[in-house]
């Protein structure tokens, strides 16, 4: 009984904590203005919530069911441009299709908003975010019939193609009046102009919408994870013939995780659209794939409090704090030939790689946030007895 | 032995890999609340017939009925109808081939063990019980995730705890399983097993690497589980003491061949039994 | 015009793609049949090698820079192994491959910083690089030659494998990891020998793969590198002769759907252009999911079952 309450009184505390970073993440949305020096902190909370939720569903699928699978930049695409085709705006479709005639001539934004004003452009753009999870689950569905039996690396390998073989035929010519051939989407609902008219105030939301989105995905891929479905997804981690043996069907299960997973990979690529107002097939490599996979493994596979830290830390990183290294003058040192364009990189490469090679845990392991400051905080605690304790000697 | 419900049944069941023969026309069958052990020196084939019954493997020919239906039949296909080397061939040729996989057969009722130990290495004791009850659940993905299903939940967690308690695990229930004492793991496999709530409860050489107290405490454990849950019991075992002592029939084989089958006093003095188990001088 | 006509030219050059991937697929096939361990880095080695070759060419002539660049990329492939891959020996394989990964982005933003991310012109080789004229179709000689060497090497490979001492540990190596150490192998040394010998099949490849292309950018490895894996997959990975032909096949069909509308066109099937050719890397990751579908194992693999 002291079990439940101290659980219930641990969910309201994260949902405290959750609600407060929502609060703190839209105050600073108003106060920071872009020609500020803090406005580098919106783009990385921007970029980072979308990576971070890309990392998270990857970690869902790698981390929690143990399938490796190296497709999610494709199933990124999938939801990125599901999401801009249907929130092209009627009068910006023509210029944004140049070169076809534009097939897909509903807007959601549009057609809710002309119905329902303010609040029907937002149900648009829910729907349209939802319908980008949809298709990717759908596509995912797909290509998981013949792959997910597969053994690890044969896994990796199949999805990692079947990323480039979407990644094509998003950028074919034939697709053209759909998908707009190997040209560029825009013009659709998008983080920079998404506001809130509030009794004469206007709030701006670029930075709160992205946020939001990913923290109740993460919030949906955490009930998940602990419920009996995701402690299933478990077993079948840690040993997939004792799973079965133990009456978890194999195939279904492999298949809930990897369409869940890729349902959120759609909604993450439609949130990476929203932020970069572009969709394009052609920045959805296996490069980017690689580099979720190393957030996941920064922040430590099996944890996804680790997959949000790790996504953060490293669009910070890249970003932000190491930008000096590209730019001539890094923490002081002043020294152009060696700190010119790329050494960033390099820089963080090496972290990566020392990161896998000797922390090879992360740096979650696969322990989640709450546990890891409970505990933190229980050390700080009892510290000052201890002292005292010795003081009594 | 007509007047107890029959519980498990094979009938003739053969497994070829390549050119070799592992078990070699296998017929048995257990009664309820019985509980029958099927012995062998090493190789004989226990494991392999073991693995044929509850799904790994696919049989090369026979059938397997549970609870008087059959759920595993197979006959000689492709390939191997050439290549077959057992008896029987036309038996089951006739009749739909059921390859049901692990999972479908543990939903009816079957539940194993491991003879080199299987738990989910990173799950507590408590959470390695647990979700062998998902497989019990009624609740969908959805209500799952966004916890429709906190009645069912409570109610599984409870009866998981009761088990700990049965089996005498409730103090080590927030440990990771694999910590514990490798008497203790295998306790804990028993437990995960019966959390399916099974009709049949098998046992693939649960004493294998233990010492003779660890066994003898296995033994009574196993007496336990048998009266308590009244369970049916197939045993696969090397350990003659142990299932001498708790075995209601036995069977034997070699060289995946039934041998010899009866109570433990009647295969205690059989001939060919000992010659299997001691080995006979083919030149003396 | 005849369809021979037509589809020869695609053929010829498929052949030749096909050469220069099964080189790098070697490498590929060889180390997954040791170590169990997709190298996605073995790609972008290929990649430096060409690199290396640029600024050595520009530095000193070929005989020198040839001969410098294979062995500097043998030794990179020898230390990437020493230090990324065995202190994880023990480790989980997913770890392994994630330091593949690792390895693979290192050495693309090394790259980038060195080559500042612009297109560099690969050297021309003399000789190799000229204009020939086969069956009516004009090529490069490196066209013709690619697969030709790349038999031979091969050749050459096998017979090592099948007829010398460490040729006898790798395959003991890749039958059984533990027991071959048990019974007095020296594991390291197996699998060093294994890295050097790809990497080198890697430098050739590259020397004959980026003399067709006009330059090479910190990308350049890494289609290649899949293509080849692809292909090493498609044969059987482990086997040799199946990484080779799995090459030749993945290196034809690709120039066959580059070439297909113009093959279509001018026999009159199709009215207008198709763009069949934005599949060119696609038809390799579908015949990659054919494979894995029908035959798990590709063309040449041993089958294997898992115990329990």
């Amino acid at each position: 009984m002291i079990d439940k309450q101290a659980t219930k009184r641990k969910n309201l505390i994260s949902l405290i904590a959750v609600l407060a970073f929502l609060a703190l993440v839209l105050a600073l949305d108003q106060i920071i203005k872009p020609t500020s020096r803090m406005y580098m902190l919106l783009t990385v909370l921007q970029k980072g919530s979308v990576y971070a939720l890309a990392a998270v569903s990857m970690n869902l699928l790698n981390g929690f069911t143990g399938l490796f699978s190296l497709g999610h930049a494709g199933f990124m695409l999938i939801g990125a441009y599901t999401y801009a085709i249907f929130s092209i705006p009627s009068d910006a479709r023509d210029t944004v299709y140049q070169y076809f005639d534009a097939a897909v001539r509903i807007s959601f934004p549009e057609l809710l908003g002309n119905a329902l004003g303010g609040f029907g452009t937002a149900l648009g753009v829910l729907i349209s975010v939802l319908l980008a999870g949809l298709v990717a689950a759908v596509f995912a569905y797909l290509i998981g019939l013949p792959v997910l039996r597969l053994k690890s690396d044969y896994l990796a390998i199949a999805t990692l193609g079947f990323a480039e073989i979407i990644r094509a035929i998003f950028q074919w010519k034939k697709l053209g009046p759909v998908t707009n051939g190997s040209n560029l989407l825009k013009n659709f609902a998008r983080c920079s102009t998404f506001k809130l008219e509030l009794g004469g105030t206007t709030l701006s939301l670029s930075t709160f919408v992205p946020v939001l989105i990913a923290t109740v995905c993460i919030a949906v891929i955490v009930l998940l994870v602990n419920s009996t479905y995701g402690r299933a997804f478990k077993a079948i981690r840690d040993d997939e013939v004792a799973a079965e043996a133990m009456g978890i069907n194999l195939a279904r299960h492999k298949m809930l995780s990897f369409c869940t997973s890729c349902f959120f990979a759609g909604v993450s690529g439609a949130s990476m659209a929203m932020v970069l107002s572009i969709a394009q097939a052609n920045n959805f490599k296996s490069a980017m794939t690689y580099e979720i996979l190393l957030m996941v493994v920064l922040g430590g596979i099996g944890s996804i409090s680790g997959s949000v830290i790790g996504a953060m830390l490293f669009i910070s990183a890249s970003e932000w704090w190491l930008r000096g290294l590209d730019s001539g003058t890094f923490l002081g040192i002043n020294a152009p030939d060696v700190f010119r364009n790329g050494f960033r990189l390099v820089v963080f490469s090496i972290i990566i790689m020392i990161v896998v090679l000797f922390f090879r845990k992360g740096i979650m392991g696969d322990r989640e946030l709450p546990e890891v400051l409970g505990n933190l905080l229980r050390r700080h605690a009892s510290k000052p007895a201890v002292k005292e304790a010795q003081g009594n000697e | 032995m007509s007047e107890k419900k029959n519980v498990l049944r094979l009938d003739n069941i053969t497994m070829q890999f390549g050119g070799v023969v592992a078990v070699d026309d296998l017929s048995m069958e257990v009664n309820e609340g019985e509980i029958v052990a099927l012995i062998g020196p090493n190789g004989a084939g226990k494991t392999t017939a073991f693995n044929a019954i509850t799904g790994v493997y696919e049989p090369t020919n026979g059938m397997v009925s549970f609870l008087g239906a059959p759920v595993v039949r197979n006959h000689p296909q492709g390939k191997m109808k050439k290549q077959y080397k057992g008896s029987n061939a036309e038996k089951f040729a006739s009749d739909p081939v059921l390859n049901p996989t692990p999972d479908k057969l543990t939903a009816l009722g079957m539940a194993r063990t491991f003879q080199n130990i299987r738990l989910w290495k990173t799950q507590s004791v408590f959470d390695n019980v647990l979700i062998a009850k998902h497989m019990l659940r009624t609740s969908n993905f959805f209500s799952a995730t966004f916890r429709g299903n906190r009645a069912e939940e409570e109610k599984q967690r409870e009866e998981v705890l009761e088990l700990l308690k049965i089996v005498g695990l409730e103090d080590v229930q927030h440990e990771l399983a694999t910590s514990l004492p490798y008497g203790k793991q295998r306790r804990l496999e028993i437990a995960r097993a019966l959390a399916t709530k099974p009709k049949l409860l098998m046992l693939d050489e649960p004493a294998a690497g233990m010492n003779p107290q660890e066994t003898d405490e296995l033994t009574a454990f196993i007496g336990r589980i048998r009266s308590e849950f009244n369970m049916t019991i197939l045993l696969i075992e090397h350990h003659m003491d142990l299932v001498m002592d708790i075995s209601d029939r036995i069977y034997v084989i070699d060289f995946g061949k039934l041998i010899a089958n009866g109570t433990p006093e009647v295969i205690q003095n059989d001939q060919r039994v000992i010659d299997a188990y001691l080995g006979v001088e083919d030149d003396a | 015009m005849n369809l021979w006509n037509t589809v020869l030219p695609y053929i010829l050059s498929g052949i030749s793609v096909g050469g220069q991937y099964a080189l790098i697929a070697v490498g590929y096939t060889m180390v997954y049949g040791i170590l169990r361990l997709i190298n996605f880095a073995h790609g972008d080695v290929f990649m430096v090698a060409g690199l290396m070759m640029v600024y050595f060419a520009a530095a000193m002539p070929l005989y020198a820079a040839i001969p410098l660049m294979i062995l500097l990329t043998v030794l990179l492939g020898f230390t990437i192994e020493r230090v990324a891959y065995k202190p994880l020996r023990t480790a989980p394989r997913m770890s392994v491959m994630i330091s593949a990964i690792g390895v693979s982005y290192l050495l693309q933003n090394l790259a980038l910083y060195i080559t500042g991310g612009l297109n560099k012109n690969y050297p021309e080789i003399p000789w190799i690089s000229d204009k020939i004229t086969v069956f009516g179709a004009t090529t490069t000689r490196v066209t013709v030659i690619t697969p030709f060497l790349t038999v031979v090497l091969v050749f050459a490979l096998v017979f090592l494998i099948n007829n010398t001492k460490i040729g006898m540990a790798m395959r003991a190596v890749s039958k059984d990891f533990e027991t071959a150490e048990l019974m007095g192998i020296r594991i390291n040394n197996v699998i060093s020998a294994t890295f050097v010998i790809g990497t080198f099949l890697a430098a050739v490849g590259s020397l004959l793969f980026f003399s067709n292309y006009p330059g090479i950018v910190p990308t350049s490895g890494a289609m290649p590198g899949l293509k080849a894996f692809v292909a090493a997959v498609f044969g059987g990975i482990g086997s040799i002769p199946g990484a080779v032909v799995g090459a030749f096949i993945i290196g034809i069909s690709e120039s066959l759907i580059k070439g297909l509308d113009t093959i279509l066109l001018t026999r009159g099937l199709i009215a207008e252009q198709m763009d069949f050719s934005t599949f060119s890397d696609a038809v390799t990751f579908v015949l990659l999911i054919v494979i894995l579908v029908f035959k798990p194992t590709g063309l040449f693999g041993e089958k294997t079952t898992d115990k329990v």
